[in-house]
């Protein structure tokens, strides 16, 4: 097994991470179609998308199933297919892979719900590293506005409803994303994690993101004609 | 718990330990691999597919058995029961070895377990022996039972003995590592039974020299009431090895 930091591969790896509502998923499919347009094959993938895991994810979702373990375990099994699956044979192809959240979601989220620091970063020790690794950072309460208000029912796991630290979920939100944001924090020096603020305009955000990308790109690899279809 | 490669009667010794532990006046929890209300089912299903890849395979074992675990075992363990499982750890844990996974990286996943009050290997002395057993049992060849992922020999027979064996080999390094205790499952039925109660009377009848509160494991989980205690019969499976 090859551990994180230590895998050589021709493609490149770029992620997005940050709170709920920081934007980040905009930005990503905004890059996509830019390196699309550039003649880059480009491959997208997503957290909690492996349809191995899926069902079992959904059910125990529904009728409140995990514990923090099984929850951080059940989802580093979705990330290990991914990762299999989606990741490392694109990367090995010498394709751009665009991550919308990676390891460090998960060890924020299970961090705050209590797992072992040094024990959910041992799990994801097979992750590729990342070529670079955009933390989106928002002040809390406009993530947190953004989100109430696009949507009105806050589920039961998102908003750490199973951590009992309120009866509403608004406030158990609040309270769980002030702590993932604290997380995440203390994870930019950890895993040198690049900062973009999320409270500027997307516009400028995106270019910031660009010119970061650029440097890490081989023009020779763009083809008009090679598509990697996702 | 009871552990063994596959085949070599674990589920049959299981069920007659079961009913006599019951008629003794025990109650008993008896579980299993994939066997979790939460991620069983998912299980079976990734496996008819074949499309499980090495790691995903043993990430999704390892929710089985801590789903397991935190809500079977342990409430079980706490009011009073004698639990047995099918296979526990160690089985996961030969299983990703044989696959080449990093073994490091697999018992720390599993450091948060519970170590056993006994651990009884049924043993059996070569495959071939397994073999006879698959083909009288009626079920034919499994496709996970005989490796066919590691693509280790051209059909199902080859590919079979090849497993086992590795299997069989990592059974017997770890049977001295954590201390396993051996039954031998070449004898009848009838003799390992009795084996297997023999000792099984010796462990319970045992005056309780700890504390049934010590169930507690590393669980690596702060806040939740149930862990207050300290954990004390716990080993971490890391540092044991390194010793």
């Amino acid at each position: 097994m090859i551990s994180y930091g230590h895998h050589q591969f021709p493609g490149k790896l770029f992620v997005v991470e940050g709170t709920d509502g920081s934007g980040k998923s905009t930005q990503l499919a905004l890059l996509y179609q830019w390196l699309k347009a550039e003649g880059y094959p480009v491959f997208f993938s997503e957290w909690n998308s492996s349809p191995l895991v899926k069902d079992t994810t959904k059910r125990a979702k529904k009728r409140h199933l995990f514990t923090p373990a099984t929850f951080s375990l059940l989802h580093a099994t979705d990330f290990a297919d991914r990762t299999e699956r989606d990741i490392i044979p694109p990367l090995k192809a010498g394709a751009i892979v665009l991550a919308d959240r990676y390891i460090y979601t998960a060890f924020a989220r299970d961090v705050v719900r209590g797992c072992d620091r040094a024990w959910v970063r041992d799990v994801y020790s097979f992750a590729v590293k990342p070529t670079v690794a955009f933390f989106f950072r928002a002040p809390l309460d406009v993530a947190i506005d953004r989100i109430v208000s696009g949507r009105p029912n806050l589920k039961y796991y998102e908003a750490g409803m199973d951590l009992g630290w309120a009866d509403d979920p608004e406030d158990s939100f609040k309270i769980f994303q002030g702590k993932i944001l604290e997380e995440y924090d203390r994870m930019v020096s950890e895993f040198g994690l690049t900062l973009i603020d999320a409270s500027r305009s997307i516009e400028r955000q995106q270019r910031e993101m660009r010119l970061l990308i650029g440097q890490h790109l081989n023009r020779k690899r763009r083809s008009k004609t090679y598509q990697f279809k996702s | 718990m009871v552990e063994g490669t596959d085949g070599v009667g674990r589920s049959t010794h299981i069920a007659l330990l079961r009913t006599w532990l019951e008629s003794r006046g025990h109650a008993v929890l008896d579980t299993g691999m994939t066997r979790s209300i939460l991620a069983g089912r998912g299980i079976k299903e990734a496996k008819t597919g074949h499309t499980l890849g090495r790691l995903t395979m043993q990430l999704f074992y390892a929710t089985d058995f801590i789903d397991r675990l935190e809500n079977e075992m342990l409430p079980a363990l706490r009011s009073g029961f004698v639990v047995l499982t099918d296979r526990y750890i160690y089985s996961a844990m030969a299983r990703a070895e044989v696959r080449g996974i990093d073994s490091a990286w697999i018992r720390s996943i599993y450091s948060m377990a519970l170590v056993p009050d006994a651990v009884f290997y049924l043993r059996i002395s070569s495959p071939q022996q397994l073999v006879e057993r698959v083909l009288t049992s009626g079920r034919g060849f499994d496709y996970w039972e005989s490796g066919m992922d590691l693509g280790l020999g051209e059909d199902f027979y080859d590919s079979f003995i090849a497993y086992q064996t590795r299997m069989l080999k990592v059974f017997d390094r770890m049977s001295l590592e954590y201390n396993f205790h051996v039954l031998n499952a070449s004898k009848s039925v009838r003799s390992v039974a009795s084996d297997l109660r023999r000792a099984v009377t010796r462990l319970i009848d045992e005056p309780a020299t700890q504390n049934e509160d010590n169930v507690s494991p590393l669980i690596p989980v702060r806040d939740k009431p149930v862990s207050a205690k300290p954990a004390t019969n716990v080993v971490d499976l890391n540092k044991e090895a390194l010793s």
